[in-house]
């Protein structure tokens, strides 16, 4: 942090006042922060001079609780925990990286449902994203809009799994259960309805005149600079980089169906802006809708749980697994020892990544632009903390 | 490129700098280079033409009991290749050259590797702490961590 | 007025006590510091959106907490976070209230036993009045749990001393 300057400036009306930087804190508890990040915010008057963010305030000790279960599935409910606004897809992260350890195939009907979840789970995740970016911004209807239709989505899971947030679902080479009778058709009722609550909100929130005049120009991030910094999902594609793991690295059969890429394209202002991040998730969402309701078309049946190993116990390597969740690129690298549980587990977390890009970002923006780029690089503290 | 050729390539460039490779029959094939040349090979394979690893996916540090280890997952967008390196150094004198500077993602990997394991990433520029607090004690992701009783305080153990 | 609307034919006297009368204010309007820590954060989220409406128990979000009746404390809480939430009880104006929601908060939940980084329960820092289990509860839960704190409000005395 440099040290704060002291100069003089002479006001329209001649006096003369003396200026210095002021460093305002910004969270922990704070409405706009999506949890408890904190961000040491070193202003000159209201422009932004530099960003300094303080983790860790929800640093549950993941990895270590990894290295101490007493097998590999019990990794499950705590991988859950991590980002628990995608769950699912924080699931099926870990099961493709554990299976690509242990070499295991599972079922046709395993991906296919696999792919469901985790679009419905991107879905939600999303809704969530844009619901509290709208509150930033100062839209409160899109909110319950949003959550109206969350809950939806949560129903079908619960009905699938019993659970409504942290699901322990997906296990390694196979589902704990099988989709229930009724799955299939109530899913197909949401996809129906909710491309109407997408065009409501587009109207309501995504091409207002207020909100354009937030976000657009805000937070632009190049293209050369998202690369470097690694960043992943809606902040790499909102950039303008044509990228998702879906599409260019595929893994459970994505191959099979037919969707698009959705990237950023400067529609209101500069490629890369807060308005092109949000707009990207707001299109992902369609995309989504259209994968499921491929996937419910072509449902291959089987037994899910067919390819599930009785005892795991990997030979001794390593292994790196990549989904793309709703945040960007969720890794885990396991490292494996002659033992049942993992010797080493990483988790490299999208949200992590794409918040240490945040000072370069939003030096220079206003004070209440900030608000507007946090919102918009969507954090999960409990996957930047782990 | 094939993981082959990419380690054809460094050991070409760097000869005994890569000391050793696992290229078949694992999940992803690997080369073990030397951790004081870590700098100058990442550097390469960002900016040669046919490698352009320009995307650092993942950046971990490991406890091997007795040595510890750094693991880079290397891809390219421009070529859609993937490849891993990794370092091995002594736990008695964890230093390994930062990386900060080749890929700016690596800044808060580097810090995380530091907080939980010691690993010293030497020309970093700004190494502290980043998920505990400052004035914490030891480094927890290491085999030998004891929990400490008390924080500032505050009762540790259930 | 919601219950008594309607039910007179003229002005009326009602006659009850001080306290009934002042925790039935109280009780009524429970402002709930907008502070969300972990997984449980997003249930209490759901809980004041559109389905379940946490607001028609006149539970209002507020940003700071010297306007708060009550901390929901939702999720775990860290060490390095425990010593802020000590700070943020400290600032809301007396007399208030705390529900820890989820089992982190009540006991350090999944986390007990190798969280080098977890407080095992809000409990240890500040005083609790609702344990909400659940890991995370369901917003039905954290609603009776609110419920229970009504209860607990409505039986209190302002008027006498409280034993300490």
């Amino acid at each position: 942090m440099s040290e704060p300057t002291l100069e003089t400036v002479t006001t329209s009306t001649g006096r003369r006042l003396r200026t210095e930087e002021m460093v305002v804190n910004m969270g922990p508890q704070h409405p706009s922060t999506h949890g408890v990040l904190r961000l040491e915010v070193v202003l000159d008057g209201e422009i932004v001079v530099d960003v300094i963010p303080h983790l860790g305030y929800l640093h549950r000790c993941f990895e270590k609780h990894c290295e101490h279960m007493t097998n590999y599935q019990q990794v499950v409910p705590y991988v859950d925990r991590m980002d628990y606004v995608a769950a699912m897809t924080n699931e099926h992260a870990y099961v493709v990286a554990a299976e690509k350890l242990l070499k295991i195939e599972v079922p046709e009907r395993v991906h296919y449902i696999r792919i469901i979840m985790a679009e419905l789970q991107r879905i939600a995740s999303h809704l969530i994203a844009i619901g509290t970016f709208g509150i930033d911004m100062g839209a409160f209807t899109p909110f319950l809009y949003y959550f109206r239709d969350r809950e939806r989505i949560l129903d079908l899971f619960e009905m699938t799994c019993g659970a409504r947030l942290l699901y322990n679902y997906m296990w390694i080479g196979g589902l704990s259960h099988d989709l229930p009778p009724q799955f299939t058709e109530k899913a197909k009722e949401f996809c129906t309805d909710f491309k109407r609550t997408m065009k409501e909100v587009n109207d309501l929130l995504n091409y207002n005149e207020i909100f354009i005049k937030r976000t657009a120009n805000v937070g632009v991030l190049p293209k050369d600079l998202a690369v470097n910094y690694a960043c992943s999902g809606p902040m790499l594609r909102g950039s303008g980089v044509d990228w998702d793991l879906r599409r260019d690295d595929p893994y459970t059969l994505y191959d099979r169906f037919e969707w698009n890429v959705i990237t950023g394209n400067g529609e209101m202002g500069s490629v890369g802006d807060v308005w092109d991040r949000n707009m990207v998730r707001q299109r992902e969402m369609a995309e989504s809708v259209r994968i499921i309701e491929q996937a419910l078309a072509s449902l291959p049946e089987g037994d899910v749980q067919k390819a599930v190993p009785k005892r795991i116990r990997p030979v001794p390597g390593d292994a790196y697994g990549r989904v793309e969740g709703p945040r960007g690129e969720l890794g885990f690298y396991i490292v494996a020892e002659d033992s049942v549980t993992p010797y080493r587990l990483k988790a490299r977390a999208p949200a992590f990544v794409n918040l240490s890009v945040i000072n370069e970002i939003s030096k220079g923006a206003m004070l209440a632009d900030l608000v507007a780029i946090v919102g918009s690089i969507d954090i999960v503290l409990g996957e930047v903390d782990r | 490129m094939t993981a082959q050729e990419i380690h054809d390539l460094l050991k070409e460039r760097f000869g005994d700098a890569v000391t050793a490779a696992k290229l078949e029959n694992v999940p992803d094939p690997f080369a073990v280079v030397a951790a004081d040349r870590v700098r100058d090979i990442a550097l390469f394979c960002r900016d040669d033409e046919r490698l352009r690893f320009d995307y650092l996916m993942c950046l971990s540090g490991v406890d091997y009991k007795g040595k510890f280890g750094v693991t880079y997952h290397l891809h390219s967008l421009t070529h859609r290749h993937k490849f891993v390196l990794k370092v091995e150094v002594p736990a008695d004198a964890p230093n390994v050259p930062s990386v900060e500077s080749v890929w700016r993602t690596a800044d808060w990997h580097e810090r995380e590797a530091f907080d939980l394991y010691g690993i010293v990433f030497t020309g970093h520029p700004d190494l502290r702490r980043i998920l505990l607090p400052y004035d914490w004690e030891g480094h927890p992701l290491r085999k030998d961590y004891q929990v400490p009783e008390f924080y500032n305080g505050m009762r540790v153990p259930y | 007025m919601g219950l008594l609307d309607q039910r007179f034919e003229s002005s009326n006297v009602v006659v009850t006590t001080m306290d009934k009368l002042l925790n039935w204010a109280r009780l009524s309007s429970l402002w709930q510091m907008q502070f969300g820590l972990a997984c449980c954060a997003i249930e209490m989220m759901a809980a004041s959106a559109s389905h379940f409406d946490m607001m028609r128990f006149g539970v209002i979000p507020r940003a700071t907490p010297r306007q708060c009746d009550v901390m929901i404390v939702s999720g775990t809480v860290t060490l390095k976070m425990a010593s802020r939430i000590k700070r943020l009880y400290d600032q809301m104006s007396e007399p208030r209230y705390v529900i820890s929601m989820g089992s982190c908060a009540n006991c350090g939940g999944p986390y007990w036993e190798h969280g080098y980084h977890v407080l095992k329960g809000v409990d240890r820092v500040i005083p609790v009045d609702v344990y909400v289990p659940g890991c995370p509860p369901r917003p039905e839960a954290l609603i009776e749990g609110l419920i229970k704190l009504q209860e607990k409000i409505r039986n209190e005395s302002l008027a006498q001393k409280k034993a300490v």
